[in-house]
C-alpha cells in the first residue's frame, strides 16, 4: 500500500543549522492499517509525514503509494491520493471563504478544475447533510466565512474535507495538539469514526500517549530520524500508555548516558 | 457656485461625464489590481507597463486600419502575456514579487516603443471604438448633442459613457461568475491559504501565473480603451497606474465595507469612479496636475498606515491570515 524505502532528508546541509531529520526510514504500511507515529520533539515524525505528502524533495529513498512510485511527484499531484489534516487548525481551511466553498473545494481534491460552478445546489445540499452529521450545528453556518469558526470546528471540517473523496492515504499531523481538551476529544472520536467507516489507511502523528495507546492498529516510534520501535499485532494490543511513557524514559536515559559518557571520556583523556 | 453661468455649468457637466467615463475605463485597471493585490496579495507593478502595452498594441493595430474590437481583444491578450511573464519569473525562477513586476515593466517600456514605433501615437484619424460610441450617442440623442439631466452633452461623450458602462458591467459580471467556478475558486483559495489548496491538489504556481495573466489582461484592455477614448497612446501613460488602481481598490473597500465577492467587485468599480471624480473636482479647484501622482501616493500611504495606527477603517478580519494592510 504505502512503502517508504530508506528515506533520507537533511535540512540546511553543511551549515551550523544542519538537521538530519530522516536517516534512512523504511516502513511498509498495509491497506487499511491505522498507524500511530510517536516520538520526541525533533525525532522526525512530522518530517516523515511531510515526506509522504511531498512537501519537500528527498535526499534519498523512494515512496510507493498504491503501486505507483510517487517519489518525484510534486505535492499537489500527490494530493489526488492523499488527504491531510494539519496541526494548526488554520492551515487546513481558507479563512475568507465560506464553509460551503471550502468543502466544495475539497470535494474536487485532485480533480481537474474547470469553469463549472463550484457550488451547484445539489452539491450544496449534500455538503450540508454531511456537515449535519458532525452534530456541531455547523449546517446553519454554511455561508459564513470559515475563519469565523473555532479551531475545533475548523479541524472537524478539515477532517471532513480531507476524507470527502476517499483518499488512498490519510495523513494526520498532530491534528488535536492545538485544541482544548474537549475539542481534542471530539476530534479524536470523529477521526476514529471516519477512519473505521471508510477503512482508511492512516498515518497519524501524536504527542498524546493516551491517543497512541487507544487508537490505531500499529505504533511506530521515531527517534533521531530513525524508527526505534515498531509495535503491531499482539504486542500492540497489550500495550498501555504507561508502557509508551516508559519507553520514552528509556530513550531519554540513553541519550543522557551518551552525554555523560562523553563528558567522562573528555575529562579523562582530553 | 450657484452663480455660474450656463456656459460654465455646461463645462462642468462635460467634465463630470468625462470623469465618469475615465473612471469607468480605469475601473478595469482597478479590477486587475484587485485580482493581483487582493486575491493573491501580490503587489504587481507590471500594471504600469501592461496598461501602456495594451494602449500601444491597440493603437498600432488601429493606425493600420484594423477592427477596433480585434485591436482591443489583442490588447487584452498582450496584457495576459505580460502578466504570465511576471508570474513565471516569480513562481518558476523564484524571483521576488516586486522585482518580477519591475523586470517585466522595464522590459515593456522598450517593447512598447517598438510596438508604437514612436513615443506617442495619435489615433485621431483612425476608426476606433469611439467612432462606434459616437454612433450610439447619436442614435440615443438623435443629434449632435444629447440632454443629460437637463444639460446638453456631446453625442460622442454620451456614447462613450454608455459603451464603457456596458463593457464594465459585462466584465464585472464575467469576473463575478468566474470567481465562483471551480477554477476561479481555486484561484481565490490559492491567495487565501496556499498550503490548504495545494493539499487539495491545486498547483498554486499555475494559479498565480493564470491570475496575473487575467489581471494584466484587464489592465491592458483598460489601456486600449483609454487610448481610444483620449485619442492617442503614449509611452509614459502607465506611470503610477498601479498606485491609482490601489487607491481605487482601497476606496472601494471603504465604500462597501465587505469582503464578499460581489461587493468587492462593485466597490472596486465605484472606488475608481469616485476617485476620478474627486480628482476632477480637485483639478477644477486648482490642484496642479503635476501634483496628481504625489497626492495619489500620499492618499494610498495614508490608507495603508492609518489602520496600523489604530484608526479602524474596517471590521476585524477572520482569523487565520495576517490582516493585510488595507
Amino acid at each position: 500500500m504505502l512503502h517508504l524505502r530508506n528515506l533520507t532528508k537533511t535540512f540546511f546541509p553543511a551549515t551550523p543549522n544542519e538537521v538530519r531529520a530522516l536517516q534512512g526510514v523504511t516502513l511498509d504500511i498495509d491497506e487499511g492499517s491505522f498507524v500511530i507515529v510517536i516520538g520526541t520533539n525533533g525525532s522526525g515524525k512530522s518530517t516523515l509525514l511531510n515526506a509522504a505528502a511531498g512537501t519537500f524533495p528527498l535526499d534519498h529513498g523512494t515512496i510507493t503509494l498504491s503501486g505507483r512510485d510517487v517519489t518525484k511527484w510534486p505535492e499537489h499531484r500527490r494530493a489526488a491520493m492523499i488527504g491531510r489534516v494539519f496541526q494548526n487548525p488554520f492551515s487546513g481551511t481558507a479563512p475568507n471563504m465560506t464553509v460551503a466553498e471550502n468543502l466544495a473545494l475539497a470535494a474536487r481534491r485532485g480533480q481537474p478544475r474547470g469553469l463549472g460552478a463550484l457550488l451547484p445546489a445539489k452539491l450544496h445540499a449534500e455538503l450540508r447533510d454531511r456537515v449535519a452529521t458532525l452534530n456541531m450545528q455547523l449546517e446553519t453556518r454554511m455561508n459564513n466565512p470559515i475563519g469565523t469558526l473555532s479551531g475545533g470546528q475548523r479541524q472537524a471540517l478539515t477532517l471532513l474535507m480531507a476524507t470527502w473523496r476517499r483518499p488512498d492515504l490519510l495523513l494526520l499531523d498532530e491534528h488535536t495538539a492545538a485544541l482544548d481538551p474537549k475539542s481534542a476529544d471530539q476530534i479524536v472520536r470523529l477521526t476514529q469514526r471516519i477512519v473505521s467507516e471508510h477503512h482508511l489507511t492512516t498515518l497519524m502523528v501524536t504527542h498524546s500517549m493516551q491517543q497512541a495507546a487507544t487508537l490505531g492498529t500499529r505504533i511506530v516510534m521515531m527517534n533521531q530520524g530513525r524508527v526505534s520501535a515498531d509495535i503491531a499485532g499482539a504486542d500492540r494490543r497489550r500495550i498501555r500508555a504507561e508502557d509508551l511513557v516508559r519507553r520514552f524514559e528509556e530513550i531519554r536515559r540513553d541519550e543522557q548516558l551518551d552525554v555523560s559518557a562523553a563528558e567522562m571520556l573528555r575529562e579523562m583523556y582530553v | 457656485m450657484l452663480d455660474l453661468s450656463d456656459r460654465e455649468w455646461r463645462c462642468i457637466v462635460t467634465l463630470l461625464v468625462s470623469a465618469w467615463t475615465i473612471g469607468l475605463i480605469l475601473s478595469l485597471l482597478a479590477l486587475g489590481v484587485y485580482i493581483s493585490y487582493r486575491v493573491f496579495a501580490f503587489p504587481d507593478i507590471t500594471a504600469d507597463g501592461s496598461i501602456t502595452f495594451g494602449a500601444a498594441v491597440a493603437a498600432a493595430m488601429l493606425t493600420r486600419g484594423m477592427n477596433p474590437f480585434a485591436a482591443s481583444g489583442a490588447a487584452f491578450l498582450a496584457g495576459c502575456l505580460a502578466g504570465a511573464c511576471t508570474g513565471v519569473l516569480h513562481t518558476r525562477f523564484r524571483i521576488n514579487q516586486l522585482l518580477s513586476g519591475i523586470l517585466v515593466m522595464t522590459a515593456l517600456y522598450s517593447i512598447n516603443l517598438h510596438v508604437m514605433g514612436q513615443s506617442n501615437l495619435p489615433l485621431l484619424s483612425a476608426r476606433t471604438l469611439t467612432t462606434y460610441a459616437e454612433r450610439i450617442g447619436r442614435q440615443v440623442s438623435g443629434g449632435d448633442t444629447a440632454m443629460l439631466l437637463g444639460w446638453p452633452v456631446g453625442a460622442r461623450e454620451l456614447g462613450s459613457l454608455l459603451l464603457i458602462a456596458a463593457v464594465v458591467l459585462l466584465v464585472a459580471i464575467a469576473a463575478y461568475l468566474f470567481f465562483r467556478t471551480n477554477l476561479g475558486s481555486a484561484m481565490r483559495a490559492s491567495g487565501d491559504n496556499a498550503q490548504m489548496i495545494r493539499a487539495l491538489g491545486v498547483s498554486v504556481e499555475n494559479m498565480i501565473i493564470l491570475g496575473l495573466a487575467i489581471s494584466n489582461g484587464l489592465i491592458a484592455f483598460a489601456g486600449a480603451l483609454l487610448a481610444q477614448y483620449q485619442g492617442f497612446a503614449d509611452v509614459q501613460m502607465g506611470i503610477g497606474m498601479v498606485v491609482w488602481g490601489l487607491a481605487s481598490v482601497i476606496i472601494g473597500r471603504a465604500l462597501v465595507g465587505s469582503d464578499s465577492l460581489g461587493s468587492a467587485l462593485t466597490g472596486t468599480i465605484m472606488g475608481s469612479v469616485l476617485f476620478r471624480l474627486i480628482i476632477a473636482v480637485a483639478l477644477r479647484w486648482g490642484l496642479n496636475p503635476n501634483d496628481l501622482k504625489l497626492v495619489t501616493a500620499i492618499f494610498v500611504f495614508g490608507a495603508l498606515v492609518l489602520p496600523a495606527l489604530g484608526v479602524r477603517t474596517s471590521r476585524p478580519r477572520p482569523s487565520g491570515r495576517p490582516a493585510r494592510m488595507v
